[in-house]
C-alpha cells in the first residue's frame, strides 16, 4: 500500500534527523582507534560474515 | 601516607567494579526477561491474526516512546515498566511476520535459524568483549554514520524496492549491531553506561534488528520471500 510506504519512509526521516545531532557529537568526540583496535573489530565481524552464511547454507 | 593513598585508591576501584558487575547484571536480567515478554506479545500478535501494517505501527510507535518517553523516566523505576511497553510493542509487531514466515514452506526453519543465530550472534560478541575486556569506545562515531547512511539507503529503497539492495541492507544492519553490541558491552564494562535501563534498551534494539535483517536474509536467500 503507497500509504504505508509514505509512513515508512517519514518515519525513517524523522529518525534519521533525530539521530544526526548525536551522530555528528560521536563523530567529534569519539576517541581514535589504533590499527589494533580496529583489528579486533574487524575480527571478530568476519566471524559473523561466516557465521550469517553457514546460516544460509543451513535454510 | 602512600599506603593511605593506595588503600583509598584501592577501595575506589572496588566500587567501582562492584557498579559495574552491578550495572552488566541488572542490564542481562531486564534484557532476557523484556525478550521473554517480546516473545509473549509476538505469540499474542500472532495468534489475534494482526495485518502487516501492524508492524509500521509498533515499531513507529516503540521508537517514538524510546526516543521521547524514555529519556524521561529511565532514572526512575517506571523506566522499567516504559522499557516493558517498548519491548511489548516492538514484539506485538514482529507477530504478522512471523506469521507470514510461518505460512511459507520452510518458514519454520527460516524463523529457527534466525532465532538461534540472534542468540549466538549476541552471546558470542558479548562473551568477546567480557573476556578480552576490550575499549570499542572508538567506534562510537563509525557506527552511528554507517546505520545513519544505512537508513538513507532504507528511505530509498522503500520507493525503489531492490531485493538486492533490501540483501546488502539486511547484511549491512547485522553487521553495524554487531559493532553495536561490542561499543554497548564496552561501555558497560568500562563505565561509560551507568544506567541499566539504557542500556538494555540498546542492546534490545541490536538483538530485534540482527533478528529481523536475519529473517529478511535467510527468507530472500532461501527463495521463500
Amino acid at each position: 500500500m503507497d500509504w504505508m510506504k509514505i509512513v515508512a519512509a517519514l518515519a525513517l526521516i524523522m529518525f534519521i534527523v533525530y539521530l544526526f545531532p548525536r551522530a555528528r557529537h560521536m563523530m567529534e568526540n569519539s576517541p581514535k582507534g589504533s590499527s589494533a583496535d580496529w583489528m579486533g573489530f574487524v575480527v571478530p565481524i568476519l566471524v559473523i560474515v561466516l557465521f550469517v552464511m553457514l546460516l544460509v547454507q543451513l535454510v | 601516607m602512600d599506603q593511605n593513598y593506595s588503600t583509598i585508591g584501592r577501595s575506589s576501584r572496588t566500587k567501582q567494579a562492584i557498579e559495574i558487575n552491578k550495572v552488566l547484571r541488572n542490564t542481562y536480567m531486564l534484557l532476557a526477561m523484556t525478550l521473554l515478554f517480546s516473545g509473549l506479545t509476538a505469540s499474542i500478535s500472532m495468534m489475534m491474526n494482526m495485518p502487516p501494517m501492524t508492524y509500521l505501527i509498533s515499531v513507529i510507535g516503540g521508537m517514538v516512546i524510546a526516543m521521547f518517553v524514555l529519556p524521561r523516566f529511565a532514572h526512575s523505576t517506571a523506566g522499567i515498566g516504559i522499557v516493558f511497553l517498548i519491548t511489548g510493542l516492538l514484539g506485538f509487531g514482529l507477530g504478522p511476520i512471523l506469521s507470514m514466515y510461518a505460512s511459507v514452506p520452510n518458514g519454520s526453519n527460516i524463523i529457527m535459524l534466525s532465532l538461534g543465530g540472534t542468540g549466538v550472534i549476541f552471546m558470542g560478541l558479548s562473551a568477546y568483549v567480557l573476556a578480552t575486556r576490550k575499549d570499542f569506545s572508538f567506534l562510537g562515531g563509525f557506527l552511528m554514520v554507517g546505520f545513519l547512511l544505512v537508513l538513507v539507503a532504507a528511505v530509498a529503497n522503500i520507493f525503489l524496492a531492490i531485493p538486492a539492495m533490501s540483501l546488502m541492507i539486511s547484511a549491512v544492519v547485522i553487521m553495524l549491531m554487531s559493532g553495536f553490541i561490542l561499543h554497548d558491552t564496552s561501555r558497560i564494562i568500562h563505565g561509560g553506561e551507568t544506567n541499566y535501563i539504557l542500556a538494555t534498551i540498546g542492546l534490545y534494539m541490536t538483538i530485534f534488528n540482527i533478528f529481523i535483517s536475519l529473517l529478511q536474509i535467510l527468507g530472500i536467500m532461501g527463495g521463500d520471500d
